[in-house]
């Protein structure tokens, strides 16, 4: 390899990286959820792409400015994941997998339907609240949003992990998440962890959908192309925080990479190829529990 | 034998106390219906009848998988992509008749469905739903980009066919015989060892296995099955449409079907049925009912979005409301709920 090559390659993968952290917020997300009520919630996709329209309309279609556009994300989020939580999974709570499942998709074709009939089906660019500038290490040239969402994701990460580990309420959401009936037991009020497992899994979703809608605009499909965060969970093993972390971070950078060297339609597919190589070899994934029930 | 079948909860009757003659009648009655109705309908309804029987097809397929062995697959229609690409390969290169043409589709997708089903051995619920998703866009990567076979995009261009020298009629026929003579064997799956032993699997596995089941060739059949079927559907689609391309095959498609096993009815082929109807014909009403309301107005962009609130709400409130879909509904119009068990749940 010459020296340009593997220059680009570093590029590349310093490209993917910043870009498999929007995967982070998402399967940090995910992991809550499914960790303390086992919902696997396919509607977290469609989460993303509400909260980037939520942050368009205050921002720019109310013209409120981008401080008022994160505020009505992240408030409008928390309530829309609170009212599924409510209003749908709560009275479904012990039913089989596949009926919540299959809830979970009906609420994101809901989602969709909603969001292409309130703002239509083009590409909509939210307000540059990320610097353009790009970034120079060295002969390195990072793209500027890419370098500074990256930045924004692992300060959120960051405080979410803490807030997960260090907090009341987190321990809480672990208490319930490693045994439901003793956490209950010891006084702990677990519909109420539930709910706020959704809450926080919205308002990651909110940030997770700015952050990629201010690289590559806001489309209705948006949530479709978030499927490929079930690869990231599934490497991560479903139910670990930190290899959320990890995976997500992994994803974006085989993604990018086989991207820029075979092309777009093979990025699309990774991420899938991944999920099936994961079931066939180790179904825990990298980071998760062993209780993945085999028959 | 019809009312053992109805403890378990397995096959379409309604539950229902008709005379077997009343009930051979309302039969005859209805096949002399469907053998007469292109001479009376319009071509758009011959039209519509043949797309109907291609759904039901497909959605009974997912029934056996989801509903009756309690499998739940969100890739269905990666299936009936292998049944129509296989099929209309077969006629390109072949020029077999159309009948082997599905039967070819059948088989492959029994094949593929398979291969993509040994996940299933090792894991259930969610992962399993999520193998299914990789199943689907394996596959849909696998029709895009394989153009030397499939034709990438632009897919496969099938000359019209001529049935009987019918046309479109002809096909019409050629579709109910096939969706009847795989209703009555997904039926008459239920009376046998095999068919039972998918609802055993799906109420309690380790029992099952207790029973002397073999749960892991079941679930691997179930999902074989279910796979062959939309096969079958994907073949006859193939053949209809004369038109193969990777975008008939999205996970949107996958989800139309699921919904289709939801609102319908889950175990029951009656439900599939039922379902496969009312999915196909209801976009069908909601652009017949925008144009009649809103004339002249810019509908075209309503009609998508509308659409996909009215699947999602519909699988939904069907979950909350009547877990038992639309034949949960007509039995309890007949005044004949819960006698006996057909909760999919358990």
């Amino acid at each position: 390899m010459s020296d340009q090559s593997v220059l680009q390659f570093i590029e590349y993968s310093i490209i993917g990286i910043a870009s498999g952290s929007i995967y982070v917020l998402a399967a940090l997300g995910f992991v809550i959820i499914f960790k303390s009520s086992s919902v696997f919630n396919f509607a977290m996709g469609e989460m993303m792409m509400f909260g980037a329209y939520l942050f368009f309309m205050a921002d720019q279609q109310l013209g409120l400015g981008w401080m008022a556009g994160l505020a009505a994300a992240f408030a409008g989020s928390a309530v829309l994941a609170l009212a599924i939580e409510r209003g749908l999974l709560r009275h479904l709570l012990g039913r089989p997998a596949v009926v919540l499942v299959m809830v979970t998709l009906g609420v994101g074709s809901i989602i969709r339907g909603v969001a292409a009939l309130l703002w239509g089906p083009n590409v909509l660019q939210l307000s540059e609240i990320l610097p353009r500038k790009p970034i120079f290490i060295g002969e390195l040239l990072i793209p500027g949003k890419l370098a500074w969402g990256f930045v924004g994701v692992s300060l959120i990460a960051a405080g979410f992990v803490a807030y997960y580990r260090f907090s009341r309420a987190g321990l809480a959401i672990r208490a319930t998440s490693s045994d439901q009936v003793t956490a209950e037991g010891l006084g702990i009020n677990i519909r109420g962890v539930f709910s706020l497992t959704w809450i926080l899994a919205g308002m990651l979703a909110a940030a997770s959908g700015i952050i990629a809608g201010s690289v590559n605009g806001v489309t209705p499909q948006l949530g479709l192309v978030a499927f490929n965060v079930l690869a990231v969970v599934m490497l991560a093993g479903m139910t670990s925080v930190g290899g959320a972390c990890i995976a997500g971070l992994l994803i974006g950078w085989m993604e990018t990479l086989v991207g820029a060297y075979l092309g777009a339609a093979w990025q699309n597919f990774l991420p899938y190829l991944v999920v099936l190589l994961v079931m066939v070899v180790k179904p825990t994934g990298l980071f998760g529990e062993n209780r993945i029930e085999r028959i | 034998m019809a009312s053992a079948s109805t403890t378990l909860s397995a096959p379409a009757s309604l539950g229902l106390r008709i005379s077997p003659r009343v009930q051979l009648g309302l039969w005859l009655m209805l096949g002399l219906g469907l053998v007469f109705f292109p001479a009376f309908a319009g071509v758009y309804f011959v039209y519509m009848a043949s797309l109907i029987a291609i759904n039901i097809i497909a959605t009974v397929g997912l029934n056996l998988t989801v509903g009756y062995a309690g499998l739940l697959s969100i890739g269905h229609s990666a299936f009936l992509g292998v049944g129509a690409y296989v099929s209309g390969l077969m006629w390109l290169h072949l020029g077999t008749p159309l009948l082997v043409n599905v039967a070819g589709g059948a088989l492959a997708a029994f094949a593929v469905g398979l291969v993509f089903g040994i996940p299933a051995l090792r894991i259930k619920g969610v992962y399993l739903a999520i193998a299914t998703l990789a199943a689907q866009y394996s596959l849909y990567f696998i029709f895009q980009q394989w153009t030397s076979v499939t034709g990438g995009d632009r897919g496969l261009s099938l000359p019209r066919l001529d049935v009987f020298g019918m046309g479109e009629t002809g096909f019409y026929y050629v579709a109910i015989a096939i969706m009847v003579a795989l209703l009555v064997a997904a039926r008459n799956l239920f009376h046998t060892r095999i068919g039972r032993a998918f609802i055993a699997v799906r109420e309690r596995d380790y029992a099952a296995e207790v029973l002397g089941i073999n749960v892991v060739r079941t679930k691997l059949l179930a999902f074989g099955l279910g796979a062959a079927f939309a096969g079958a559907a994907g073949a006859l689609g193939a053949a209809f449409l004369r038109i193969v391309t990777p975008d008939q095959f999205t996970l949107l498609v996958s989800v139309f079907f699921l919904a289709a096993v939801v609102v319908g009815g889950r175990a029951s082929i009656l439900g599939s049925i039922l379902g496969a109807v009312f999915m196909t014909l209801m976009p069908e009403l909601l652009q017949y009912g925008l144009t009649a309301v809103g004339k002249g107005a810019d509908l075209a962009g309503l009609i998508a979005p509308l659409r996909e609130i009215i699947f999602g709400s519909l699988i939904i409130g069907f979950l909350l409301f009547e877990p038992r879909g639309l034949v949960g509904l007509v039995e309890r119009a007949f005044g004949r709920t819960e006698t006996f068990d057909s909760r999919p749940e358990g």
